[in-house]
């Protein structure tokens, strides 16, 4: 018999939402976080340049202004009462963490530093603003090692290397979870009132990418088998600055300290494509940007990538043509070890990955699948809404990159998904807490593992004639090569069928190892199972939405189309195919407008 | 260019002794160690076991002995190990459960039990706002709050080899973390832990946890300012 675990919320994931959730539902609920990593491995580490709020330490600046910027930014689809929430929230919300120790880089009067970053800009000039509040480069790594150190300080209880297989639903109410001990394989029942999803995204679905490895969209996909719907699939951000060939993200942060980027003729393009902000346009726009340039030849030697420049020379040179000033008005100019102080990650990421020393040397650079705009439903308070008029699935919750509430639209702006989890993290923590504190402890189903059984038996049980790495690898090149930065019918139609076929291949996988301690493969093979599904979901969803916003580039219609698409998609998976039904958008004080930059 | 790849393999279910597999791969100058793991897991031996997650140097899961050095395997190329023979082996000083993975938790439990959290009871900034903190003070102990807790310094150090209870040089660095952040008020409570039989004193400046940082923090050093102050009880 499965041990049983009974807790009245159960959190799933070890990253900033969860640990934000967690820290909060325990404040009166009985808590326990589920982590397939140990949590200070979870991929919020991976944030680099900041996290934005309206602090106003350096210059004048505003929630409101905030909160215009993601509404552009998401190019008119983001639901603006849940966006305007998150901009006032994330003020205190950056104190919260400075409270709680985390070392934020300072001011000379030694309040938080803050730096420019893409489409963050003064709403009354529309120049770019200094927001994104930022320790050195490695900003998501502090939040991280802070909620987790809180999460110690506060004894929160942690199954860590838990992988959550099945979430319980009996007669609508929310039971639990059933989760896979990675150690010895033994399935855990955890008896619940309330989950809360926060296991981040699925960006591995992509051959280029900047996610981790655990990226595989696990909670996404668990709830989607049990009914929940997924919205907005088709919006996938592209970051515009991944390390050529190998994904690796190299932060907006580069270009907010004056970094600017290059085609092989030494042209800065980005003034073409964005003539007021430039280099700080929103990440959609300059990943398309330098896939029309090397579409047109103008990547370096022909190739499919362009120079990130950040070495003194160029940032002055450019600073100087800009017109920059440093706060106090005097020209911006900078030294070489200036700049390398302010991004030492990056810096030794270029010379670990590339030998390049940026100091010296600009950087290759290509646009890295980076992160998932859309994903669970929920509203602004992380409770997940299940349809058209969002209903509220009672006792469910999401939050982080795995929710779509929708604050980041059709694109996210940068420094937004640290404000998403640290936010939506708490609010998903607090309701959770309280639904929980009201609700009785539902009854278990009768066999409560035997759909994460049969899901195992399939991987156990299968002909043998198919590799779990080859059909990833299959997956990750269509999906990077046709459900990429852009798209057109054909591609999407062609990768739809590409990816059904690779679902029927996927059948016939077998797990080779038999035994129970760390078997790797079959939770791996599992994971595998949920990039698919997730894949085929985006492309469904991306076919059918016949316009261009945001992140979702279709050359075959080049337009935003306001009269018909102003709205989410919502998918629901059965048995393999995909339905999909609309809900409309939330528009409050930003009536729709041309999005340029 | 041909390489030869060997890792220390051990199926807890199936081999009474721990044994190494080979293997001749062909690979990229320019690809990590971890990418040939991965070569290895995919099409050669799907039941090959080992932790990763970022593959870029910020997690911390893969931490592991490469040519006999510890290494974050996503952060170490093959032209960088200078070799065409890779042998990769589990972390020593933690219990091998299977292949590459090792038992984490005593290395957790001494990171928690220099309370490696901030504490200061004082009352929040009326305003409402931050805490002031100028840029001198964050420089005193900004290097040590790089750690990714991979383990690669504590399980290169010989004392934590020959005696599990010395809570290891991670633990220290992040006690030096918060002993030196002008924001906390619990240093003479983790200098007191840091006394105590485990602590610092079974340091003995091997150096082996700087040179195995994939994080170049300066740990000797941490250690040594961590020892001045349980002497001197000063924070200078």
């Amino acid at each position: 018999m499965p041990e049983t675990h009974t807790f009245d919320v159960i959190v799933v994931g070890g990253g900033g939402a969860g640990l934000m959730a967690a820290m909060n539902a325990s404040k009166t609920a009985h808590t326990a976080v589920l982590s397939k990593l140990y949590p200070s491995r979870s991929h919020t580490g991976a944030a680099q340049g900041g996290i934005g709020a309206a602090l106003g330490n350096l210059e004048e600046d505003h929630p409101e202004w905030h909160t215009y910027d993601s509404v552009k930014g998401s190019d008119w689809l983001g639901d603006q009462d849940a966006i305007e929430f998150m901009c006032e929230e994330a003020v205190q919300a950056v104190y919260d963490l400075e409270h709680w120790g985390l070392p934020f880089s300072r001011t000379p009067e030694g309040r938080i530093a803050q730096r420019p970053f893409g489409g963050h800009t003064n709403n009354v000039t529309g120049k770019p603003v200094r927001r994104s509040c930022y320790a050195a480069d490695r900003t998501g790594h502090m939040i991280l090692q802070t909620l987790y150190q809180q999460g110690i300080k506060n004894g929160i209880e942690f199954f860590n290397e838990y992988n959550v297989i099945d979430l319980l639903v009996v007669d609508g109410a929310i039971a639990g979870v059933i989760a896979i001990e990675q150690a010895t394989s033994e399935l855990h029942i955890f008896h619940s009132k309330a989950v809360i999803f926060a296991t981040g995204g699925h960006g591995r679905i992509w051959e280029i990418t900047s996610n981790a490895y655990a990226y595989t969209g696990d909670g996404a996909a668990v709830c989607m088998r049990r009914g929940i719907p997924m919205e907005d699939m088709e919006f996938f951000q592209f970051h515009p600055t991944g390390i050529n060939k190998l994904g690796i993200l190299i932060t907006e942060a580069v270009r907010g300290e004056g970094g600017v980027l290059v085609n092989n003729s030494g042209e800065r393009f980005m003034e073409r494509y964005a003539p007021n902000v430039k280099d700080l346009a929103s990440r959609d726009v300059i990943s398309r940007a330098i896939y029309f340039e090397v579409r047109e030849g103008r990547g370096i030697n022909g190739q499919r990538y362009v120079y990130l420049d950040a070495t003194a020379e160029t940032v002055n040179k450019y600073a100087a043509l800009d017109g920059r000033t440093r706060p106090d008005g005097s020209p911006y100019r900078v030294t070489a070890d200036e700049i390398l102080s302010k991004i030492p990650d990056i810096t030794d990421f270029c010379r670990t990955y590339l030998g390049v020393d940026p100091a010296k040397e600009p950087i290759p650079v290509q646009p890295t699948a980076h992160y998932a705009m859309g994903g669970i439903p929920t509203n602004k308070f992380g409770e997940v809404v299940i349809d058209e008029q969002n209903s509220v699935m009672p006792g469910l919750y999401a939050a982080g990159e795995c929710a779509c509430v929708s604050i980041h639209g059709a694109n996210r702006l940068g420094t937004n998904s640290l404000v998403d989890l640290i936010v939506f993290g708490k609010y998903a923590g607090l309701k959770a807490a309280e639904f929980a504190l009201n609700a009785s402890l539902p009854p278990l189903p009768k066999d409560p593992t035997a759909y994460t059984r049969q899901q195992f038996d399939i991987l156990r049980g299968g002909e043998g004639t198919e590799k779990v790495a080859k059909l990833a690898q299959e997956m990750k090149a269509v999906m990077f090569d046709d459900v990429g930065v852009f798209r057109t019918d054909k591609g999407l139609g062609e990768a739809v069928d590409k990816i059904q076929a690779l679902r029927e291949r996927f059948k016939k996988v077998k797990v080779a190892d038999s035994g129970e301690i760390f078997n790797t493969e079959i939770v791996n093979a599992w994971e595998l199972g949920n990039m698919l599904d997730l894949a085929l979901v985006t492309a469904v969803a991306a076919r059918a939405r016949t316009e261009s916003r945001g992140a979702h580039a279709r050359e075959d219609y080049p337009k935003r189309d306001d009269v018909n698409w102003l709205k989410h998609s919502l998918a629901w998976w059965s048995e393999g195919s995909v339905k999909l039904g609309f809900k409309p958008v939330v528009i409050t004080k930003y009536p729709p407008k041309e999005r340029t930059y | 260019m041909k390489i030869t790849l060997k890792i220390f393999r051990f199926h807890p279910e199936k081999d009474k002794q721990p044994h190494y597999s080979t293997y001749e791969l062909d690979v990229e100058p320019t690809e990590r160690v971890l990418d040939l793991l991965e070569q290895v897991r995919g099409f050669h031996d799907t039941t090959l076991a080992f932790r990763r997650s970022c593959a870029h140097g910020v997690c911390g899961s893969d931490a592991m002995r490469i040519n006999g050095r510890n290494y974050l395997a996503c952060k170490v190329l093959v032209r960088d190990l200078n070799a065409t023979h890779i042998t990769v082996e589990p972390l020593l000083g933690l219990r091998v459960i299977k292949d590459l993975i090792v038992d984490m938790d005593p290395f957790f439990d001494h990171y928690k039990s220099i309370l490696p959290y901030l504490v200061n009871d004082e009352p929040l900034p009326a305003d409402g706002k931050e805490r002031l903190q100028s840029p001198e003070e964050l420089e005193r102990f900004e290097d040590t709050t790089k750690c990714i807790l991979c383990a690669a310094c504590t399980t290169s150090c010989p004392s934590f080899w020959s005696n599990g209870n010395y809570v290891g040089p991670a633990a220290i660095v992040n006690a030096h973390r918060f002993i030196y952040d002008s924001r906390d008020r619990a240093a003479a409570e983790r200098l007191t832990i840091l006394n105590q039989q485990g602590g610092v004193w079974r340091c003995r400046t091997a150096f082996n946890c700087t040179e195995a940082c994939p994080r170049d923090i300066q740990i000797t050093k941490a250690i040594a300012e961590v020892k001045h102050a349980v002497q001197t009880g000063k924070l200078d």
